[in-house]
């Protein structure tokens, strides 16, 4: 019996250990690993599926793998991989999250000269830099918009806005309060508060910036002082409170605030263009697809989304830059804007997608990324002000002393940003 | 079978019987090294590296490698004010959930306990939660606590429309108290047949002893009861209130720490910091200082409920 229990702890041991490879990372000889965040978004990953066979096919040299893992646990298994000296060749990247793994050390720069799309035709947002170099590249954007109803504008006596005379702080203000008044509306608008992570600062900065202030002091990023903190950023937080108290907007919206707008229960939803198709259909021609409001600095909203990059440690570069390469083709950027609903990253190729073309009904999206969008701060730093930013517009949602939280948070960041030594700029 | 010689040879020959001795204890061994490797894999080697990561400057990803800092993460830590209410917060949780939760398990223990019919049925109603995931159970109660949730419903049926509840989860009073209500009625199964464990233990003709000498149920509980739930009492206790500090799951899904820190613990500003904020090294202080603290508790309650005499 002895002997059993020693065999089966040998073979646990050898269990465990067997999962740990040869030394060449990401790529067996001329055989490429490409892992994807897409393993629950089916329509977005039958498009990877699709070019990865294309690129199998085209050529016998090299040959690529897919790994898709949830997206609730992808960044996750990227750093964890990245410590264990395991990426794979090819992966993709949230947008703003390319300068901290570029910093890192996780991504390699690419040259992307040789594809058939050029990188200056791309939307800038959907393109990874940092530090001077280029290190993702993605083949669509999304757009923050507001949703309402013609109908419904018509009968409060609010006028329209568009990409040219957004509505002002003011405008916006009078129509919020006329929806309350009027009180056949739960909520006069809701702002998808109910969603936590990364939304927070992707929703909620540019309203930031659009009042004047930002995450960061982006002419040196080395310190948030005054950006965050500043008299504008001040306004923001105040404006941003009086939402709840004057109940224009729950603190917490529900788990769909989606299906709340098409319920009827909401008059203006702060979402993104993601959910233009669904209000199609429900409102047709009624629905208003508004720009964001200018708070005085311009209207903003966020940009960059998923990106592909190459790791670092890979063992075939030559074989990910041809695959990256070929990928870079305008029938994928198609494909990709089809198939998720998102804003093509080429003029070429908006026009190929069916309401993106000039004058159709979400070619709106595309001249708000065009015209609108901010990057997130490029510094590696972004994953730590991300974080500090949600929780402190999250209490200041809940009545935090605004000017109190935004200079704790000023002091967190800067905190962060003496001792890390990153270096920061696109 | 490997333990067949040693019962079978002879008293007079030694020297098999010290064989069959080491054999045993090589079987013991190759038994135990399953669980023994686990544990130092996953227990042991993970301590003793968060111990030593408590004294450098390690990010989760940074191109730079990690440097000793002495006690810089400590000292940052005496300044921040979110750790204060981290800890403030957890406390606040283990010292209401424990006498609630300890004590709410007793009476149910006491109450299936009754040799009456279909008592069965209570206790599997009160052990469900308890094979419920923490997860599941935090969503579905982060419905009912909504402003229109099921909680505030029957509020509103109970009192005929005169109170209407709060916005539980988004109001910095209740939003702890909620947390710990949903806590309770998860974890009072588990702790229910603990008690119940104990109580069967107590010899029955204690009972029928008291009830000879004209016993009230109150003075049959303080004479016979309570002395007898004496080690189960120590058990519950240390259980409830290492399982109370390490508070996590129900913050992380219910409220994320909000709002303003009021459910924030020192649990969850921990993986905050070392994931979300990448903060490698200060979260293991975190880690480190908390350790200790629940060290300490525990030894003063091992202390204060050791065996006398």
């Amino acid at each position: 019996m002895s002997s059993i229990a020693a065999l089966a702890a040998a073979a646990l041991v050898a269990g465990c250990g067997g999962s740990g490879s040869t030394g060449s990372s990401g790529a067996d000889g001329n055989t490429l690993t490409l892992w994807t965040h897409n393993a629950g978004n089916a329509a977005e990953y039958g498009v990877v599926k699709q070019v990865v066979k294309d690129f199998n096919a085209s050529q016998s040299k090299y040959k690529v793998k897919i790994q898709a893992f949830p997206q609730g646990s992808y960044n996750d298994s990227v750093v964890a991989a990245a410590s264990a000296r395991k990426l794979p060749c090819l992966l993709d990247v949230d947008g703003p999250n390319v300068p901290n793994w570029a910093w890192g050390g996780y991504l390699a720069p690419l040259d992307l000269s040789k594809g058939q799309v050029a990188v200056k035709d791309q939307l800038p947002s959907t393109v990874g830099t940092y530090q001077g170099k280029t290190y993702a590249s993605g083949f669509y954007d999304v757009a923050l918009t507001m949703y309402s109803r013609k109908s419904v504008l018509k009968k409060y006596g609010i006028r329209v806005p568009t990409l040219d005379k957004p509505w002002t702080k003011t405008e916006f203000g009078d129509a919020l309060a006329r929806l309350k008044s009027g009180g056949k509306f739960k909520n006069p608008l809701d702002l998808g508060t109910g969603d936590p992570g990364e939304w927070w600062p992707y929703a909620y900065s540019p309203m930031l910036q659009s009042f004047g202030g930002d995450l960061i002091d982006r002419s040196t990023y080395k310190s948030a002082k005054g950006a965050l903190n500043g008299d504008k950023a001040v306004e923001w937080g105040e404006w941003f409170r009086s939402l709840v108290t004057k109940g224009y907007a729950p603190q917490k919206s529900s788990k769909s605030p989606g299906d709340d707008f098409r319920n009827g229960k909401t008059a203006i939803q702060w979402d993104g263009s993601w959910s233009a198709q669904a209000n199609i259909d429900k409102f047709g021609s009624d629905l208003a697809i508004l720009p964001p409001v200018d708070f005085g600095d311009g209207p903003k909203i966020g940009g960059a989304s998923w990106q592909w990059a190459m790791s670092s440690s890979c063992s075939n570069k030559a074989g990910a830059q041809a695959y990256l390469n070929f990928s870079r083709q305008t029938k994928y950027f198609v494909d990709f804007a089809k198939a998720t609903g998102t804003i093509p990253a080429t003029s070429v190729a908006a026009q190929q997608v069916k309401g993106y073309e000039t004058g159709g009904q979400f070619n709106i999206f595309l001249k708000e990324a065009q015209k609108f969008a901010v990057v997130r701060p490029v510094t590696p730093a972004y994953p730590y002000i991300s974080t500090v930013f949600s929780k402190t517009a999250m209490d200041i949602l809940a009545g935090a002393d605004v000017k109190g939280a935004l200079d704790q948070a000023v002091s967190q960041i800067d905190n962060n940003l003496s001792t890390s030594n990153y270096s920061s700029g696109s | 079978m490997s333990t067949r010689p040693a019962v079978d040879a002879p008293p007079a020959r030694r020297a098999p019987q010290g064989r069959a001795r080491r054999r045993e204890s090589l079987t013991a061994l190759g038994m135990v090294s399953p669980a023994v490797f686990l544990l130092l894999l996953f227990f042991v080697i993970p301590v003793v590296l968060a111990f030593a990561l408590a004294f450098t400057n390690a990010r989760l990803v940074s191109p730079v490698p990690a440097q000793f800092t002495g006690l810089q993460n400590f000292r940052t830590l005496l300044d921040d004010p979110l750790f204060y209410k981290s800890l403030r917060n957890t406390f606040y949780f283990a010292a209401v959930v424990v006498p609630l939760q300890g004590g709410l398990a007793l009476v149910l223990a006491l109450l299936v306990n009754a040799k009456v019919k279909g008592v069965n049925f209570f206790r599997t109603v009160y052990f469900i939660p308890v094979v419920t995931s923490m997860v599941v159970v935090s969503i579905l109660w982060t419905f009912m606590y909504q402003k229109t949730g099921l909680v505030n419903e029957l509020i509103s049926h109970l009192s005929l429309g005169l109170v209407h509840g709060p916005d539980w989860l988004n109001n910095p009073s209740t939003s702890m108290p909620a947390i710990i209500l949903m806590s309770v009625w998860q974890g009072v199964g588990f702790h229910m047949i603990i008690w119940l464990a104990g109580l069967q233990t107590i010899p029955q003709d204690l009972y029928e002893a008291a009830d000879i000498d004209g016993a009230t149920r109150w003075v049959r509980f303080r004479y016979v009861t309570w002395p007898g739930l004496r080690t189960t009492r120590t058990f519950v206790l240390i259980t409830i209130t290492i399982a109370a500090f390490s508070l996590f799951a129900q913050v992380s899904v219910m409220t994320q720490g909000g709002p303003l820190d009021s459910t924030t613990t020192v649990v969850y500003q921990a993986v905050q910091t070392g994931y979300a904020q990448q903060q490698t090294g200060y979260a293991s202080a975190i880690s480190l200082v908390f350790f200790v603290l629940v060290l300490a508790v525990s030894l003063v309650q091992r202390f204060l409920t050791r065996e006398k005499g």
